[in-house]
């Protein structure tokens, strides 16, 4: 039918190199997401309350994460700070590109589950004695935590899949890692196969955990 | 003492409370009828300081609400509220929504604030209902949740904001049931309200607002039997 022989054994060797970058992709994710659910928590806050040149600010970091491609964003950090001699190292490029585009999305999640919440709850809270603080970190905070957190789940599968854009600004991440092997012995085939599945797997987990942890966290 | 004393509110360029002047003592249960839009919820809302008043002022046992130096905080314990949607907090069960802010708000250690959260919500007929979510409650039993969570502050006043409006026809009487049992415990309360018999059986006096000013006050005698402003009149002609 087709004449190509496969080899799976050079994969299975650098099996443990490829597993080692899979935890480097899950780390610069995991971190981006943290740092992406802080920003993008503060710009929604921004965005709903101010007014003037922060908002402005705001809502411009919001639409050029949405309206632009990825990649670009990526290649801003890299290539473009560094026509300006900002040189970042790979991992800071992807970190910080992630980190960008992460926080514009979750903004809007954000913004969206604190319009979520009725105002009416924030009277109900105020007239029982409360301050603002504690309606907001009581009553409001935990139900917009509910409304965003399936979207989180997906921003943060986003963020595992978009690493792999890593691999074009020379970061050896799982994809970067992947297409080194696969140049060097040929068998790309091969290599991008086996990877897809690790990338699989890991979703799957990130996915399985999500699950488990609604349940505990949310009975109501 | 609730003293209300020359009582403005606008909302923009509408002038919602046109210089009401109305006091409500101790044990008294006053209720507030009239249209929609005539001020009689947004009355309520400045009683607590919950929007701010543009002239006049509100005193609460001699401290003025809208004063500067007030810390609202505190003296929003003293005046439970009630309002038309209910508003209970749909991520706490029953026990946690009536016994959070006796937490934070007053400093009751936990298990103090759960009792004081049990023992209200059995005054209310909730006591089979501790650890249900609200979203397993009907709209009638939320309400009743509610009103023990305002109570578990121990306010020396309620404020009802139409309790049983945006109720089921069935769910109502359940509310005014355990409305009228706090007006028998001698509870201090200001009901704005459309349900007239209440109105009639359980206030002590009774207000009748048009278009931002207080036509008429009386007992309800008064007030339903021979209604002095043809407002008034029209008004209870078209409800009854």
């Amino acid at each position: 039918m087709f004449d190509y022989n496969f080899h799976w054994r050079p994969v299975m060797k650098s099996l443990p190199d490829l597993l080692e970058a899979a935890l480097l992709t899950l780390q610069v994710a995991v971190l981006a997401m943290i740092f992406g659910i802080i920003i993008g928590l503060c710009l929604a806050l921004i965005r709903l309350n101010m007014r003037g040149p922060l908002r402005w600010l705001a809502s411009t970091w919001v639409e050029l994460a949405r309206n632009t491609p990825a990649l670009f964003q990526l290649f801003f950090f890299g290539f473009g700070l560094g026509a300006f001699g900002l040189h970042l190292s790979p991992y800071m490029i992807v970190l910080a590109g992630l980190t960008f585009n992460c926080a514009g999305y979750l903004a809007e999640n954000f913004r969206g589950g604190f319009q979520a919440v009725p105002d009416t709850q924030i009277r109900a809270s105020r007239s029982l004695g409360m301050t603002a603080w504690q309606a907001y970190t009581r009553i409001v905070i935990p139900q917009v935590f509910r409304i965003v957190y399936h979207p989180i789940t997906n921003q943060m599968v986003w963020a595992v899949l978009m690493s792999s854009l890593g691999m074009l600004v020379g970061f050896r991440e799982l994809s970067g890692e992947t297409q080194f092997f696969a140049s060097r012995t040929f068998r790309i085939f091969e290599y991008f196969a086996v990877t897809a599945v690790i990338y699989y797997v890991i979703v799957k987990l990130i996915l399985g955990a999500s699950r488990l942890l609604a349940t505990r966290l949310f009975r109501y | 003492m609730i003293e209300i004393q020359d009582l403005h509110k606008y909302f923009g360029a509408l002038h919602v409370l046109k210089g009401i002047n109305l006091n409500v003592e101790k044990g008294e249960v006053l209720s507030v009828i009239g249209a929609s839009g005539s001020g009689k919820s947004t009355l309520l809302y400045c009683i607590n300081g919950l929007e701010p008043v543009q002239q006049g002022k509100v005193v609460v046992d001699g401290t003025d609400v809208h004063a500067k130096g007030t810390d609202i905080n505190k003296l929003r314990q003293q005046l439970g509220m009630v309002f038309q949607q209910w508003n209970s907090f749909p991520h706490l069960t029953a026990l946690e929504n009536v016994a959070l802010a006796p937490k934070i708000v007053k400093g009751k250690s936990k298990a103090e604030a759960r009792e004081i959260a049990a023992q209200q919500l059995k005054h209310v007929g909730l006591g089979e209902k501790l650890d249900v979510y609200p979203s397993a409650l009907s709209g009638g039993q939320q309400q009743r949740l509610a009103i023990a969570r305002a109570l578990a502050m121990e306010p020396e006043y309620m404020l009802f904001d139409e309790a049983t409006s945006a109720l089921d026809p069935e769910l109502v009487g359940e509310v005014l049931e355990t409305m009228r049992m706090l007006a028998e415990e001698g509870m201090t309360m200001i009901c704005v309200t459309h349900e007239m018999g209440f109105a009639r059986d359980v206030s002590d006096r009774v207000a009748f607002f048009h278009q931002g000013v207080m036509e008429e006050i009386g007992p309800p005698e008064q007030i339903f039997g021979t209604p002095q402003s043809e407002h008034t009149q029209k008004f209870l002609a078209n409800v009854r």
